[in-house]
């Protein structure tokens, strides 16, 4: 078994922690990455103080799609939003800690893109907010 | 025409020695199992040689130097050009436009026949199983003019529904444009009777050969085409090289696609006269060496025998379908092998195609996943994407085996 599907993601995949939907939801953004038919939704409660409380996914995506929503949430909650939107490209991916190709960084960038359009409230996430710089 | 049984089977592993990238390992001990020649195809060496001989010998831009090399340039190119149209049984070298894929040739005929002679309100007839290559162009012509497109239906097992098609032509098309060859289905459509019905009605007929051409005997002039578009690539040539044939009378017609050098006979600071055919829609310097390879590569196929060839493709996608049928969770898509061509895309329930291919590669198994140009087709079958397999004339019923076995094993990692 090579390391681009090492057990977590497969785990994580087949098992999610995190899939479903919230009741009152303060946060829901949705995206898809047309080329290969991924669409990722996700909703988060925060509450008075801005902290994330509970975040869930659902869409169809592949394994590395999938493991990287269900990373990513087990990430935030608990966190600020501003927190949140301090999350880099290298975080998910040290979480993923697997070697992408260019297509394959697509599938695992997905769940953060759709994260970060949700916390800034825009209707896409730039290269810049993925990549994690200063904000916009 | 020759009429001889063919009774000869393909040697392939005779044929694979011509195809030094089938030795190669995608890691240490696992050989390519190279399943994605509707995408492209390998090269024989025929056709790597004779590109390797043009760039070191002869060099030259062509139709205008006098010196030894442009003149030797220029008769290989054209010879290549005189073999091509041999092998799709165009009546003259005059119909034949090289271009740079059947994208481009489409294109042509969308830029240059369909706004010279369409107008808004005209119809055009397009089928639910095209490539995005026969789709968009039309596409950005309805917007632009305001012509009309419709759709000839796919019945659930993806086939055309031809009596929808049958409806439409009633319509009075002016343009019929389809598939000869699924590229994600495998589905040979029916493209004489197609032909001749849109004829009765009235319309022009545009027949994208991509995946038709590499894989089966074509005779365009049996067909009766109007136009027909096809690639070198998908057909052991290599990239960037297609040609569109086109009836002489209407490319005639037709206004110049490109303007530049090589498309005229004469350039003042305000007009010029086009030059003849082919040569009026061959504006710049073309491919030349990619003709030259393309050449080789009709040369090579016409060797083995198309009929050959696809006699050989049969057998493969027949036991493929039988294979990864008896899969338990495997879904393929299109019709059964008795309609289909050298292709197999199919969904694995609870496992994406990204994933499946992914996994292939470790057992040195080049797939593709995806919508494979696609979308529209996939949308209608209900599914975001799909993994296919796709074979040629170097594949073997072992590597359809490692295939098979390989997605059950997958299967297992998943379940």
């Amino acid at each position: 078994m090579d390391d681009l599907y090492r057990e977590i993601i497969i785990e994580r995949h087949k098992n999610p922690l995190h899939r479903g939907s919230l009741e009152h939801a303060s946060i829901c953004f949705e995206d898809e990455n047309p080329l290969c038919g991924d669409h990722i939704r996700l909703e988060l409660r925060v509450d008075e103080n801005n902290r994330v409380v509970e975040a869930v996914f659902n869409g169809n995506g592949c394994a590395i799609s999938t493991a990287s929503a269900d990373l990513l949430i087990d990430s935030i909650i608990g966190k600020t939003v501003d927190e949140v939107k301090a999350i880099t490209k290298d975080d998910v991916l040290d979480m993923l800690a697997i070697e992408l190709g260019p297509v394959r960084l697509k599938c695992a960038l997905l769940p953060l893109k759709v994260l970060k359009a949700g916390v800034y409230g825009v209707q896409q996430a730039t290269d810049d907010l993925i990549e994690g710089e200063p904000n916009p | 025409m020759t009429d001889q049984i063919v009774e000869q089977t393909l040697k392939v592993e005779k044929i694979r020695q011509d195809f030094p990238i089938l030795n190669r390992k995608i890691k240490p001990g696992v050989p390519l199992v190279y399943f994605d020649s509707a995408a492209t195809s390998q090269k024989p060496l025929a056709v790597i040689e004779a590109m390797d001989q043009y760039y070191r010998n002869t060099n030259a831009n062509i139709h205008r130097g006098v010196y030894t090399l442009a003149e030797e340039a220029t008769a290989e190119y054209e010879q290549a050009r005189q073999w091509v149209a041999d092998f799709i049984g165009a009546g003259s070298t005059r119909e034949v436009i090289v271009t740079r894929g059947t994208t481009e040739s489409i294109n042509l005929v969308a830029y240059s026949w369909a706004r010279h002679f369409l107008k808004a309100g005209d119809l055009v007839v397009l089928t639910e199983m095209e490539h995005h290559s026969n789709l968009v162009p039309w596409q950005i012509l309805a917007k632009e003019r305001g012509v009309r497109l419709e759709f000839v239906n796919m019945t659930p097992d993806g086939l055309l529904d031809l009596d929808t098609y049958h409806q439409l032509l009633a319509q009075e098309p002016k343009l019929v444009a389809f598939v000869q060859a699924s590229n994600v289905l495998g589905t040979i459509n029916p493209a004489r009777q197609m032909i001749e019905a849109a004829h009765q009605a009235g319309a022009i007929t545009l027949v994208d050969g991509a995946q038709s051409t590499p894989h089966f005997p074509v005779n365009v002039v049996d067909l009766g085409a109007d136009f027909f578009a096809f690639s070198g690539h998908k057909m052991c040539g290599p990239t960037g090289i297609g040609i569109l044939y086109g009836r002489e009378h209407l490319l005639e017609a037709m206004p110049p696609f490109m303007g530049g050098g090589d498309m005229i006979l004469k350039v003042e600071l305000r007009n010029f006269t086009h030059n003849d055919l082919p040569y009026k829609f061959e504006a710049g310097t073309p491919s030349i060496a990619e003709l030259i390879g393309f050449g080789a590569a009709v040369n090579y196929l016409k060797s083995i025998g198309m009929d050959v060839i696809a006699a050989h493709e049969k057998e493969i996608v027949t036991y493929a379908y039988q294979r990864l049928g008896a899969i338990d969770g495997i879904k393929i898509m299109g019709p059964a092998p008795e309609y289909r061509g050298g292709v197999l895309a199919f969904t694995m329930e609870g496992i994406h195609p990204h994933d499946v291919a992914q996994m292939l590669d470790r057992d040195g198994i080049a797939v593709r996943a995806g919508h494979h140009c696609a979308m529209p087709l996939h949308r209608k079958f209900d599914v975001p994407a799909s993994t296919r397999a796709s074979f040629y004339l170097y594949n073997t019923l072992e590597e359809v085996d490692k295939l098979a076995d390989s997605l059950v094993k997958i299967k297992g990692i998943f379940s």
